[in-house]
């Protein structure tokens, strides 16, 4: 599989993204409407804000996820050698030169957003710049740079910023159904009918924001990065190390990461104690194996 | 007969599109090699420009070094004249040369210490990988453009359109070795 294949099949899945995104936002107003006797009213409401908040995500997303991961923008002459990198290597990917990022946490991490290679961003903590050498910094930020080149980086914006108001969402309604229904009906039977909606709304949203987690993320998406971000430095052994160091690293939460931005990230940026979460943090367990990633490096 | 003029017509448009299609090909990828030259170009003029500033740093500290600097401002003005060729050789010349003020730099601890050669170190040794990011950029795209100029149909009508052949940039020797990777 090469590039130009992924890069189409991560249009499709941006746009397959955008469509689970309306479906979920439709039924959520069809919910909305029924709740309160006028079912069109709800999908009109519904279907405004969801335009407004899709169009606010594809135009402003990265710049959100820039601002909730706590990054600022990187300065010469102080990451000097950061800026000048990510410039060598999007000349030799051929792309436009990223915005470069950097997050102030002691974690090794590194994340690359935006919608197109014209408007993208490469963002990695202090503590990476701080643990790993040049080489390996600059396998790190060649992998980065792939995800820009592939378009990786429109559909994990995508996810981020839908799944992340879908889930708050579905979230909110869950608990409004649960309480607000309580204090505003005495009877009895109201409060089966209540437990049934909820139940419904369940079976309903959580497949559908499994599916969007699914389109977001792809294991063959960051091997594929490894590979071509080996091809960009010629020197795979880089980014190995880069992962021994981040797996061998006991600190690798980063703080402001959450489970929307989760997937962004080169490795998982939660604790690594294998403590198992509820559903929807299986979801977003999103990255693959760290060694499998390593061995294939080593064998270029 | 009606549906015999159909069918020769259907088959003219048809190649015509092709034809079309793969001119455009054509272009798209002598366009890249022009971009990617233009690239190079770039990194080299940069470098052109941060040398005066590193001589005029070095120069008060390296009085016994004259020789360096000679070589390194010689190989800077060899690289404004001449073709691909000339200026991948001059490249190449000011790469090592630099190489060289850098590696004597490290016997003046004042010099190393000094603000404004830190900088401009750092910076030439930007450059210095920019030029060879953009060089493999530049390399991997006459690369492509060649081998369609030379396979099979593309070839015929690169020739019929006249796309001449284009001249890799070589590099000194010691190039990064290129690594297999499998998808």
């Amino acid at each position: 599989m090469g590039i130009y294949e992924e890069i189409a099949s991560n249009k499709r899945r941006s746009y397959a993204l955008v469509f689970f995104f309306f479906v979920f936002i439709v039924l959520i107003g069809l919910i909305i409407g029924v709740y309160w006797g006028n079912s069109y009213f709800g999908i009109i409401l519904a279907v405004i804000v969801g335009v407004i908040y899709f169009l606010f995500s594809y135009y402003s997303g990265a710049e959100s996820i820039l601002a909730m991961s706590g990054a600022k923008e990187a300065q010469k002459p102080e990451h000097a050698f950061l800026i000048n990198t990510v410039e060598g290597l999007a000349i030799a990917a051929g792309i436009p030169v990223p915005k470069v990022y950097v997050i102030e946490d002691t974690a090794l991490n590194a994340f690359a957003t935006g919608r197109d290679p014209k408007n993208s961003y490469v963002a990695v903590t202090t503590g990476l710049l701080k643990k790993l050498n040049r080489q390996e910094l600059e396998g790190v930020l060649a992998h980065e740079i792939s995800h820009i080149k592939n378009f990786d980086i429109r559909v994990m914006m995508l996810a981020a910023v839908m799944v992340g108001v879908t889930v708050l969402l579905s979230d909110f309604l869950l608990r409004s159904f649960l309480w607000g229904g309580k204090d505003r009906d005495r009877e009895g039977n109201q409060m089966t009918a209540v437990l049934i909606i909820v139940g419904l709304v369940l079976a309903i949203l959580s497949p559908l924001i499994g599916e969007m987690m699914k389109l977001a993320i792809s294991r063959k998406r960051e091997f594929l990065a490894d590979a071509s971000g080996a091809l960009l430095t010629r020197y795979p052994k880089g980014l190995a190390d880069a992962l021994r160091k981040i797996k061998a690293d006991p600190d690798p939460l980063v703080d402001h990461a959450n489970k929307a931005t989760a997937h962004l990230y080169i490795s998982t940026p939660f604790r690594k104690d294998g403590k198992k979460g509820s559903w929807l943090q299986s979801l977003f367990s999103t990255h693959p194996d760290i060694n499998e990633r390593i061995e294939r490096l080593d064998k270029m | 007969m009606l549906s015999i003029g159909w069918i020769i017509g259907i088959v003219a448009i048809a190649l015509v599109l092709i034809v079309i299609l793969i001119y455009n090909s054509l272009v798209r990828l002598r366009v890249r090699v022009e971009n990617a030259w233009s690239q190079i170009d770039v990194q080299l003029k940069r470098r052109y420009d941060l040398i005066p500033n590193l001589i005029n740093t070095v120069k008060g500290y390296m009085k016994h070094e004259k020789g360096v600097l000679e070589e390194v401002t010689k190989a800077r003005a060899a690289l404004v004249e001449g073709g691909m060729k000339d200026k991948a050789k001059a490249s190449n010349q000011i790469t090592e040369a630099l190489k060289s003020i850098f590696a004597v730099a490290e016997n003046y601890p004042q010099l190393k210490a000094n603000e404004n050669f830190k900088m401009l170190q750092e910076e030439l040794s930007g450059t210095e990988s920019k030029i060879a990011y953009s060089r493999q950029f530049y390399n991997d795209s006459v690369m492509a453009y060649n081998e369609a100029r030379q396979t099979f149909p593309r070839n015929v009508f690169a020739k019929m359109f006249s796309f001449p052949d284009k001249e890799f940039f070589e590099t000194s020797g010691e190039e990064k070795k290129n690594v297999k990777v499998e998808f």
